[in-house]
């Protein structure tokens, strides 16, 4: 990024260095409560709400002239979105360096996934949260559902996924499945496939969740128990298309299908770029 | 091979300019100056700057041009501005009580001290369309002014009703107001807070709550107790100094809002108040939140809370605009991969279900 598209007049990273250490306070009262929603004075940022502006303030808190940034959305570093968040970054966070390259990463915004490359210590994941409060489609009042945390009831879920099982004989959520996170809070994952939840799981990197509309901050300490939730009977069974990525042949990734034509043909490809990306250059290698 | 469609650098630059283009128009018709903007179109200019919580109007005319036209694009513009300044210190409360009114109207009373005063209104006008106004030039003829007249002192409805006891007095509190816009809002989130949260709202959400509890849902008899629209004078005090300055002159529109309350075991039957107070000139959006003030009022005063206008949580944390219609166009970002795991969940379920059916036709 050229030194002419740089925003002039802003502190580094767009926050002030109050905002940051606001944020940064509320962030070490998250990683001391694993999977508790924090409170934070979410600021208006220049992107809208629901568009990242809670893993912005975030990754802007905890980010320094000498950290590498990877921005992904669906676990490509191309959508319009993480071209938009990354470029954000590069204009008002003079020296950072930005990368497509999963390895080389000291900060990871996401959007919906977790890389399929695991993740090491050091690494910190930013999620973007639509929508911090697991528990919202079930009881839609945050006073109430602060009280259900507090004590730790968390039977109105447990009765959604037992009803799920009764009726199609499968947990509904494919996606934003809840994890049980250090045995005492239920928390969103953010949208993330199921696919990915076991990824969370005694992950070494530290991993932060930011909801800015819902002023919200949580995170995931490195190796902290992440389980998601089921029962002893119908265990929690990850989902995957069937299917093998049609650039690097990886059978164990996580695939976006394509429609290829009108006439029902589709195929797979990685959703993660980095990944397949790697693969295919090792192919050739 | 086919490739996926995904957006790049180029993809966006290139969007964002035939986006300017765009707005430009047509480059053969003059081009608008913010200036107009903010001398013709002061409406939306009020709108801009009461719903982006900032009183500037040059700013708010340059983020309506930048925005096409779009309030709800020109206020999140405003907004974002907004986060960025410092903040000196708190203004005193604004008295209202010596604003220079341009506009004053009770709707309880035929006449009162300091008089109705009509102002530059919309009310009475026919709305017909004025097909001279396409035509350029015209200057219309300076309004004929009243003599100041006497009575200058304009005192308030709600304290005439005060004086008698009939208007439930509100409650006095000298604590430092939170700030909604550094502090997150949590339930029961107190007046003050509700207010703050109110004054910045959007408008057709506020509008819609209030005729909403005119409609029923919620119980609701409301009088305009007065309206009044004009300059207050804002001041502060400097740390350094001690003692209060004034730093310069706002345009606000204030409404207090006259309810019948039955009176409870404990209090006898009197008015209530709902109140609104906005920047500009804005008169609809202070009105409706007056109501939605005296609606949010129903558990303290003791009242059923049945209908959404009375939900606290349910008013407050949908009333704004930008967060509301950024969340509703994330929409538009891809969606794929969560898609994918709903593709693949539907399948599964189908198989199942297929299998079963073949199995119970086989038996």
């Amino acid at each position: 990024m050229s030194a002419a598209m740089q925003a002039e007049g802003y502190n580094f990273a767009y926050l002030d260095e109050g905002t940051k250490r606001m944020i940064r306070r509320a962030l070490l009262k998250a990683v001391a409560v694993p999977g508790c929603q924090i409170p934070f004075g979410s600021r208006e940022m220049p992107l809208p709400y629901g568009w990242g502006t809670g893993g912005i303030q975030v990754t802007a808190s905890v980010v320094g002239p000498d950290d590498v940034l990877k921005v992904i959305d669906q676990g490509a570093d191309d959508t319009t979105n993480a071209v938009s968040i990354r470029r954000f970054f590069a204009r008002v966070a003079p020296g950072l360096r930005t990368t497509e390259r999963t390895a080389e990463a000291s900060i990871i915004q996401t959007r919906h996934r977790i890389p399929e490359l695991p993740l090491r210590e050091g690494q910190v994941m930013v999620y973007q949260v639509p929508q911090p409060e697991p528990l919202f489609r079930l009881e839609p009042r945050r006073a109430e559902t602060r009280r259900l945390h507090a004590l730790a009831d968390y039977g109105l879920m447990q009765v959604k996924l037992y009803e799920d099982i009764a009726r199609h004989g499968r947990v509904g959520s494919s996606y934003d499945h809840p994890v049980m996170v250090g045995g005492r809070y239920l928390m969103s994952p953010s949208p993330i496939p199921s696919f990915d939840n076991p990824k969370m799981h005694m992950s070494p990197a530290l991993q932060l969740f930011g909801a800015g509309r819902e002023r919200r901050l949580y995170a995931v300490p490195p190796y902290t128990d992440v389980r998601s939730l089921d029962f002893e009977d119908h265990p929690f069974v990850p989902l995957r298309a069937n299917g093998t990525c049609a650039l690097c042949g990886a059978r164990d990734t996580y695939l976006d299908e394509m429609v290829t034509d009108d006439r029902g043909g589709r195929l797979f490809v990685c959703s993660d770029t980095d990944y397949c990306g790697t693969r295919q250059a090792e192919a050739v290698a | 091979m086919y490739v996926a469609v995904k957006g790049g650098e180029a993809a966006i630059a290139n969007a964002h300019s035939w986006l300017a283009e765009e707005r430009r128009g047509n480059p053969a018709v003059p081009e608008i100056g913010t200036d107009q903007i903010q001398e013709q179109l002061t409406l939306a200019v009020d709108r801009v700057m009461a719903e982006g919580s900032c009183y500037d109007p040059a700013l708010a005319a340059l983020a309506i041009k930048q925005a096409r036209g779009d309030l709800i694009e020109a206020i999140f513009l405003l907004r974002a501005y907004r986060t960025t300044l410092p903040r000196f210190c708190a203004t005193l409360p604004l008295d209202t009580g010596e604003m220079l009114a341009r506009r004053r109207i009770s709707a309880t009373y035929k006449d009162l001290p300091g008089g109705q005063v009509l102002g530059p209104t919309f009310d009475y006008t026919h709305r017909l369309l004025d097909f001279a106004l396409a035509a350029e030039g015209a200057v219309p003829p300076p309004a004929p002014e009243a003599d100041p007249g006497e009575d200058t002192n304009c005192l308030r409805v709600t304290a005439m009703l005060a004086e008698e006891g009939l208007m439930a007095p509100e409650e006095v509190s000298e604590v430092e107001p939170g700030d909604v816009t550094r502090t997150p809002l949590s339930y029961p989130a107190g007046r003050a807070l509700r207010l703050q949260n109110l004054a910045r709202g959007d408008e057709g959400f506020l509008l819609s709550m209030a005729y909403s509890t005119q409609r029923g849902y919620g119980n609701n008899h409301p009088f305009v107790g007065e309206i009044r629209q004009g300059e207050v004078t804002v001041e502060i005090v400097p740390p350094e100094l001690g003692f209060a300055i004034e730093i310069g002159d706002i345009t606000v529109t204030e409404c207090q809002m006259v309810n019948q309350f039955d009176g409870s075991r404990t209090e006898l039957p009197q008015f209530t108040r709902g109140y609104g107070l906005v920047f500009g000139r804005t008169e609809r959006r202070a009105m409706s939140m007056a109501l939605v003030d005296r609606a949010l009022r129903a558990e303290e005063l003791g009242e059923e809370v049945a209908a959404p206008a009375q939900d606290e949580e349910f008013v407050l944390s949908h009333s704004d605009n930008v967060e509301a219609t950024g969340f509703l166009e994330h929409l538009k970002l891809p969606h794929y991969v969560d898609f994918q795991s709903e593709l693949e969940t539907v399948r599964a379920m189908r198989a199942a279900a297929m299998h079963e059916t073949m199995r119970e036709a086989a038996e």
